[in-house]
C-alpha cells in the first residue's frame, strides 16, 4: 500500500474541503471493505484518505416526506435491523441480506455499496477498468468473461456493477444526494450509475470533489417489491444475476411495474419491455415467465456467459412472483 | 524386552474415547502462535517480486531505485538477466526492509525488462496443446477388443476435473535468521525435521546447525514440505543484513499462483459390461497437467483395478503455470471421479441401481468384503432405498433431488518417528517427538496413547513436538503421522514404564515383569493389594527415567498398518432453472483400523467432505489464455465451501474387531477421495444427464441440461 495522508474530519464541510479536483488525489473511507483492498493491491493510490466515519450527519435512518432518508454511513446491518425498511422495502432488505457476510454487513455502508468498484477480475489484477491490452484488445471479450455483462456490453465496458443495493434502489425510484463544497445535487439511482467509455471515466456519477451523503426512498406503501438473487453459494459470494421489482397494484392487477436487473451489466439494468408486458395483468407464473423472457430479449452475451441470460430470466420471474406474494 | 501391542478393545480406558483436542482452547482463544505470528526482535520484513508473464526471459534488471527506497536493507536476486521464467508468478527477487509496506513498495521499484515468449496455460482442449502434449504411458491387459466386441453393453463418456489449488489458510513462508554459523527458522511446514534437512544443502549449513521450530500451522494439505526458494532467499538476506531475522510470507495471490496445486485429469472412458452389470473391459484416453512437468497418470481404473481387459493411454500436457504439489491423497480424488462417474453412467445405461453395480463388481477390488459391507452401511444411513430413483426420474418442478455414490482407497501406514519419554522424580512426564501437529489432532492422540499406557492424568504429561531438536520424525504426508506417532509413543512409554517397574520391584517384593499399572497404581499382577502409587514410585528415582521408542515403517510390529476403503453417498438438490446445486447430506463410511479418538477421526471426515464439496461445486484455478495469469488468485473467485453450504455431513467410522486388530491406520486422506464422484453422480441422478466437468457451476449444469458440452 502506498503511503498516504490521513484525515478524519468531524463535519461534512471539512471533509469536502479535503477532497481533490481529480481522481487519485483523495479517496473517501467509510466501511473500508473495498477501499482498503484496492489500496493494498495498488489499484487506488490516493495521496489522501478522508475518513468520514466520524461525521454524524452522514448516519442514521429517518422518515422523510412519507419515505425514508438513509444516511450514507448506514451499515447493511442497520438497514436490516430497521423495521420500516423490512416492512415497506423488502426488495432493499433482501438485497442487503444477500451480502451474506456478517463482518461486511457490520462495516459495509449503503454509500460504500453504491460507490464500490467493480469486481471484474481483469480490473482487480491490474489491467484497468476497461481491461484492454496495449493494442486496445478487450481482455474480457477475448478471455474469460463468465462473470461479465450480458447487457450494455457493446462498448468498451464489459464489467458488471458490483452494487448490491443499486438495482433495488433503482426499482424503488430512490434518489441519491451528492454534496460538494459548491453545493448539493440529486440524481436518481438510475442516473447514478454510468457506463464509462474511456479510461478517464468512472462507473458512477459521483465527482472527485463530491461525497455521497444520503439516499432518499420514496413512500412505498402499496408498492409490492422484492429482490431475487441467483448466487451459487449461500456463503459470501457475488450474485450471478439478480432482479429487483416494484409493482403498483390495483387489487390483483399490476398498474405499473419497475424491473431492474443486477450483476448483468455495467450498471443496474432496467427492463422496460418486461415492465410494459405486465401492465394491466395479474402476476402468475405464466405472466412472470413472459416478463422474464421480455427482460432478457435484448441480451448480448459474450463468449462464455450465455448462461447468465437464463439466470436473469429466472431472477425476474422469481422476483415478480415473490413481490406479488 | 517388553511386548508392544495395544490393549484389547474392552480394556482400553483412553483410546477409543471421544476426547477434545488438547489445543482446542489455545486455538479458539487466539493464544496459539502460528509461524505467521512470529515476531522476533529486530525483525526485517521481506517482499517477493514475481514475473507478471506466463513465459518470459529477463532482459535486464535495475534495482537501483529499490535499493535507495526508504527502509530497504537488502535485495536478493533469484532470477538474473538471461533467466527464462516458465510461469506467471515465478520468483524474481526479494527485498528486505524495516516494514512490510516499505518492502512491498520497494519491490515494485525494481525495473525488470522481459522478452515475452509464447505460452500455453490451459490443457482442457487437448487439440490446442501442440507439442506441449507428450505421451506419458500406455497400459494394456487382457483382450480389450474382444471384451468390447462381446459386451452386452458399452458405455462411453468424457469427464474432467481441473487444477485446484491448496490455498492454505496460512500462506507459505517463514521467519528465518542466519547469524554466524547458525540458522534459526520458524517455518509453516508439514515436516519440522525434514524441513531443516531440506534447507541444509542449499544454504551449505550442516543440519546440526539449523534449528527449526513450529508450534502450530495453518494448513498444508500436502503443499508444505520443501523449504522453497523463498526461505533460501530470505536466509541470504538475513545474513547480509547483519543476521537480523527476516520474515517472508507469500501474499495470497502469490500463494495461490505458485505455492502448490493439484493436477487436473481429463479422460474419455469406455466401459464394456454384461447385462448383470459385471464390468469386462475398460478403455481410456486421459490427459492432465501439473504445470511444466506435465501431470501424473491418475490411478485408473480406480479401486476396481482387476477389470480383466484394460487399455489405457495417457498424455501429459506441460503448461506455463505454477508447479503441482502433493494434494491430500495425490491423484486419488481425480481417479475416483473418473472411474465412479464412468461406472455410474454404465449403471444408468443398464437402468441398474449403482449400489448394485458397484457391489456386483466388488470382486474386482482388493478388499471386496470391506467394500460390500461399506456399500450396505452407506445405503442404510443415506436412506438410499427410499430416496434413490432411476436417473432423471426426479419429478416435476424445478428443484430435483438426487443421490450418488463414490469409493476410495488409501494406504496410511505409520511413518518413521521416534519418541523420548522422560519420567521425573516428581511424577511429571516429558514426551518429545520431532513430529508436528498440522492441525489434525496429533498432539491429542499422542497424549491419549501415553495416558493409556501410563494410566496417569494427562495433567502430568508435558508433550513437546514441532522442533527438530527432538527425536527425529518424518514429515506429515500420506496419512502416516498417526500410525507413526502412536506406535512410537506406545513403545517409548512402555519402555519407560518397564524401567519404573524395576524401581518399584524391590519395594513391592516382586519381579518387575510381574508388575502392572492400573489407574496410576503399580501393583503385583497376582496380588493387586500389594501396590505403590505413581507418585511414590517416582519419588524413589535417583535420576530421570529416559526411554526411547520408535516406529519402524518396515516392521511396525502390529501397532499400525496400511490399506483402507471408503464409500460416500451424496444427497443433493439441483435447481434446474438456475443450475445451482445444494448439498443436503454427505454420508461417509470409512474404516481406519484401530481408532484412537473417534472425535478427531470424525474431524478428518468433516474437513475432507467440505473439500470434496468444494471440488465438486466451486473450486477451480482459472487461467487467462491471453495474459497467461491466474484470474482468481484470491478467496473471492477461488471459491471454497463455507459453513452454510455444507449441508449435513454424517461420518461413519467402520469400527469392527477385524479392523481394530489391524492397528492404527491414518485417516487424513481417505475421506477426501470419494466425495467429488459421489456428488457428481448425485447430480446426474437428479437432473437426468451427466455434467461431465467439475466443478458443477451453474453454467455447466445449464449447459448439460441443454445438451451442450460445457
Amino acid at each position: 500500500m502506498q503511503s498516504f495522508a490521513y484525515a478524519s474530519p468531524a463535519t461534512l464541510s471539512e471533509a469536502l474541503a479535503l477532497l481533490g479536483a481529480e481522481w487519485g488525489e483523495a479517496d473517501v473511507l467509510a466501511g473500508g471493505s473495498d477501499l482498503i483492498s484496492l489500496m493494498k493491491d495498488y489499484l487506488h493510490t490516493p495521496q489522501r484518505v478522508v475518513d468520514i466515519k466520524g461525521i454524524r450527519e452522514l448516519g442514521g435512518i429517518r422518515k422523510s416526506g412519507g419515505g425514508l432518508r438513509l444516511g450514507a454511513l448506514v451499515t447493511f446491518d442497520e438497514l436490516l435491523e430497521n423495521s420500516a425498511v423490512r416492512a415497506d422495502y423488502p426488495a432493499l432488505a433482501a438485497a442487503a441480506r444477500g451480502v451474506s457476510s456478517p463482518q461486511i454487513r457490520n462495516v459495509g455502508t449503503v454509500g460504500g455499496d453504491l460507490c464500490q468498484r467493480p469486481r471484474c477480475w481483469y480490473f482487480r489484477t491490474g489491467h484497468g477498468l476497461l481491461a484492454r491490452d496495449g493494442g486496445g484488445r478487450s481482455l474480457v471479450a477475448e478471455g474469460d468473461n463468465r462473470y461479465h455483462a450480458i447487457f450494455g456490453n457493446q462498448g468498451a465496458a464489459k464489467f458488471v456493477s458490483a452494487s448490491s443495493l443499486g438495482p433495488a434502489l433503482a426499482a424503488l425510484g430512490a434518489r441519491i444526494k451528492l454534496a460538494s463544497s459548491s453545493g448539493t445535487r440529486e440524481v436518481t439511482a438510475e442516473q447514478f450509475f454510468l457506463t464509462p467509455e474511456n479510461d478517464r471515466q468512472r462507473e458512477i456519477a459521483l465527482r472527485p470533489n463530491e461525497i455521497l451523503t444520503e439516499i432518499l426512498l420514496p413512500p412505498a406503501r402499496g408498492v409490492r417489491n422484492a429482490t431475487y438473487e441467483v448466487r451459487q453459494r449461500e456463503a459470501l459470494d457475488w450474485p450471478l444475476a439478480t432482479a429487483s421489482v416494484a409493482l403498483r397494484m390495483k387489487g390483483k392487477t399490476v398498474e405499473s411495474a419497475r424491473i431492474v436487473m443486477g450483476h448483468v451489466a455495467p450498471t443496474p439494468w432496467a427492463a422496460p419491455e418486461a415492465e410494459r408486458s405486465l401492465a394491466g395483468k395479474t402476476v402468475t407464473p405464466e405472466t412472470a415467465g413472459e416478463a422474464g423472457q421480455a427482460a432478457v430479449a435484448g441480451a448480448t452475451p459474450l463468449s462464455r456467459n450465455a448462461y447468465k441470460v437464463q439466470l436473469a430470466r429466472t431472477a425476474v420471474k422469481r422476483a415478480l412472483l415473490a413481490a406479488a406474494g | 524386552m517388553p511386548a508392544y501391542n495395544w490393549p484389547p478393545m474392552d480394556k482400553r480406558k483412553v483410546i477409543g474415547q471421544r476426547v477434545d483436542r488438547v489445543d482446542a482452547l489455545v486455538k479458539a482463544t487466539g493464544q496459539a502462535k502460528y509461524p505467521y505470528d512470529v515476531a522476533e526482535p529486530d525483525m526485517l520484513y521481506a517482499a517477493l517480486l514475481t514475473c507478471p508473464h506466463a513465459h518470459a526471459r529477463i532482459r535486464s534488471m535495475d534495482t537501483s531505485e529499490a535499493q535507495r527506497a526508504e527502509g530497504v536493507t537488502g535485495i536478493e536476486i533469484i532470477a538474473k538477466p538471461g533467466a527464462e521464467i516458465q510461469w506467471a508468478g515465478g520468483e524474481v527477487a526479494v527485498v528486505a526492509a524495516a516494514t512490510p509496506d516499505q518492502a512491498r513498495d520497494a519491490a515494485r521499484k525494481i525495473r525488470v525488462e522481459y522478452e515475452v515468449l509464447p505460452h500455453l496455460v490451459n490443457e482442457e482442449d487437448l487439440s490446442k496443446a501442440g507439442n506441449r502434449a507428450k505421451a506419458a504411458g500406455e497400459q494394456t491387459a487382457g483382450d480389450v477388443e474382444r471384451a468390447f466386441r462381446e459386451a452386452d453393453v458399452v458405455s462411453e463418456g468424457t469427464y474432467g476435473i481441473p487444477v485446484l489449488v491448496h490455498c492454505t489458510p496460512e500462506t507459505h513462508g517463514q521467519v528465518i535468521q542466519w547469524k554466524g554459523d547458525e540458522v534459526h527458522v520458524w517455518p509453516t511446514t508439514q515436516g519440522i525435521c525434514t524441513y531443516a534437512q531440506d534447507l541444509s544443502r542449499p544454504l551449505g549449513v550442516p543440519v546440526s546447525k539449523i534449528h527449526a521450530h513450529m508450534d502450530h500451522m495453518g494448513g498444508g494439505f500436502g503443499s508444505k514440505f520443501p523449504s522453497d526458494v523463498w526461505a533460501i532467499a530470505a536466509a541470504h538476506l538475513s545474513r547480509t543484513c547483519g543476521g537480523r531475522p527476516v520474515r517472508l510470507f507469500l501474499d495470497r495471490a502469490t500463494d495461490v499462483t505458485i505455492a502448490g496445486n493439484r493436477p487436473s485429469a481429463f479422460a474419455k472412458i469406455k466401459l464394456a459390461a454384461k447385462k448383470d452389470g459385471t464390468i469386462t473391459g475398460w478403455q481410456s484416453e486421459s490427459w492432465a497437467t501439473g504445470g511444466m512437468t506435465g501431470g501424473g497418470l491418475p490411478p485408473i481404473p480406480y479401486v476396481f483395478t482387476e477389470i480383466p481387459n484394460r487399455k489405457l493411454a495417457h498424455t501429459a500436457v506441460a503448461v506455463n503455470a505454477g508447479p503441482s504439489r502433493a494434494w491430500r491423497a495425490p491423484n486419488h480424488p481425480q481417479a475416483s471421479f473418473l472411474t465412479c462417474a464412468a461406472m455410474d453412467d454404465l449403471a444408468a445405461k443398464l437402468r441398474m441401481d449403482p449400489m448394485d453395480l458397484f457391489a456386483r463388481n466388488a470382486d474386482l477390488t482388493a478388499r471386496a468384503g470391506v467394500y460390500r459391507a461399506q456399500l450396505i452401511k452407506a445405503a442404510e444411513v443415506s436412506d438410499w432405498k427410499k430416496l434413490w430413483h432411476p436417473r432423471g426420474e426426479s419429478g416435476a418442478g424445478p428443484v430435483k433431488r438426487g443421490l450418488g455414490l463414490g469409493v476410495g482407497t488409501w494406504g496410511g501406514a505409520g511413518h518413521s518417528v521416534a519418541c523420548r519419554t522422560t519420567i521425573h522424580p516428581d511424577g511429571s512426564v516429558d514426551l518429545e517427538l520431532g513430529t508436528q501437529d498440522i492441525g489434525t489432532g496429533t498432539r491429542t492422540v499422542i497424549t491419549m496413547v501415553a495416558a493409556e499406557t501410563l494410566t496417569i492424568p494427562t495433567s502430568l504429561l508435558n508433550l513437546k513436538v514441532g522442533d527438530n531438536q527432538y527425536p527425529p520424525g518424518d514429515g506429515s504426508g500420506g496419512s502416516t503421522t498417526v500410525g507413526g506417532v502412536s506406535s512410537a509413543t506406545r513403545k517409548s512409554t512402555i519402555n519407560a514404564l518397564a524401567k519404573l517397574f524395576e524401581v518399584a520391584s524391590p519395594v513391592l517384593g516382586a519381579p518387575a515383569d510381574q508388575l502392572e499399572i492400573v489407574d496410576g497404581d503399580i501393583r503385583v499382577t497376582a496380588n493387586p493389594s500389594k501396590s505403590i502409587s505413581w507418585k511414590s514410585a517416582c519419588q524413589k528415582l535417583t535420576e530421570n527415567i529416559v526411554a526411547m521408542g520408535e516406529n519402524n515403517p518396515r516392521n511396525p510390529g502390529g501397532l499400525n498398518t496400511g490399506g483402507v476403503g471408503g464409500v460416500q453417498v451424496a444427497d443433493i438438490t439441483v435447481d434446474v432453472e438456475t443450475g445451482v446445486i445444494k448439498m443436503n447430506r454427505m454420508v461417509a463410511v470409512h474404516d481406519c483400523g484401530m481408532v484412537i479418538n473417534p472425535k478427531t477421526a470424525e474431524n478428518q471426515i468433516y474437513g475432507a467432505c467440505t473439500m470434496s464439496i468444494g471440488g465438486a461445486l466451486f473450486e477451480e484455478r482459472v487461467m487467462d489464455e491471453v495474459t497467461g495469469r491466474v484470474l482468481n488468485p484470491n478467496m473471492e473467485f477461488y471459491k471454497f465451501t463455507a459453513n452454510c453450504d455444507f449441508g449435513e455431513i454424517i461420518p461413519i467410522l467402520d469400527i469392527r474387531p477385524e479392523h481394530d486388530r489391524r492397528g492404527v491406520v491414518g485417516l487424513g486422506e481417505p475421506p477426501v477421495i470419494p466425495g467429488i464422484a459421489a456428488i457428481a453422480n448425485a447430480v446426474a441422478n437428479a437432473i437426468g444427464v451427466r455434467v461431465p466437468r467439475v466443478p458443477m457451476t451453474p453454467d455447466r449444469v445449464l449447459a448439460a441440461l441443454e445438451g451442450r458440452n460445457a
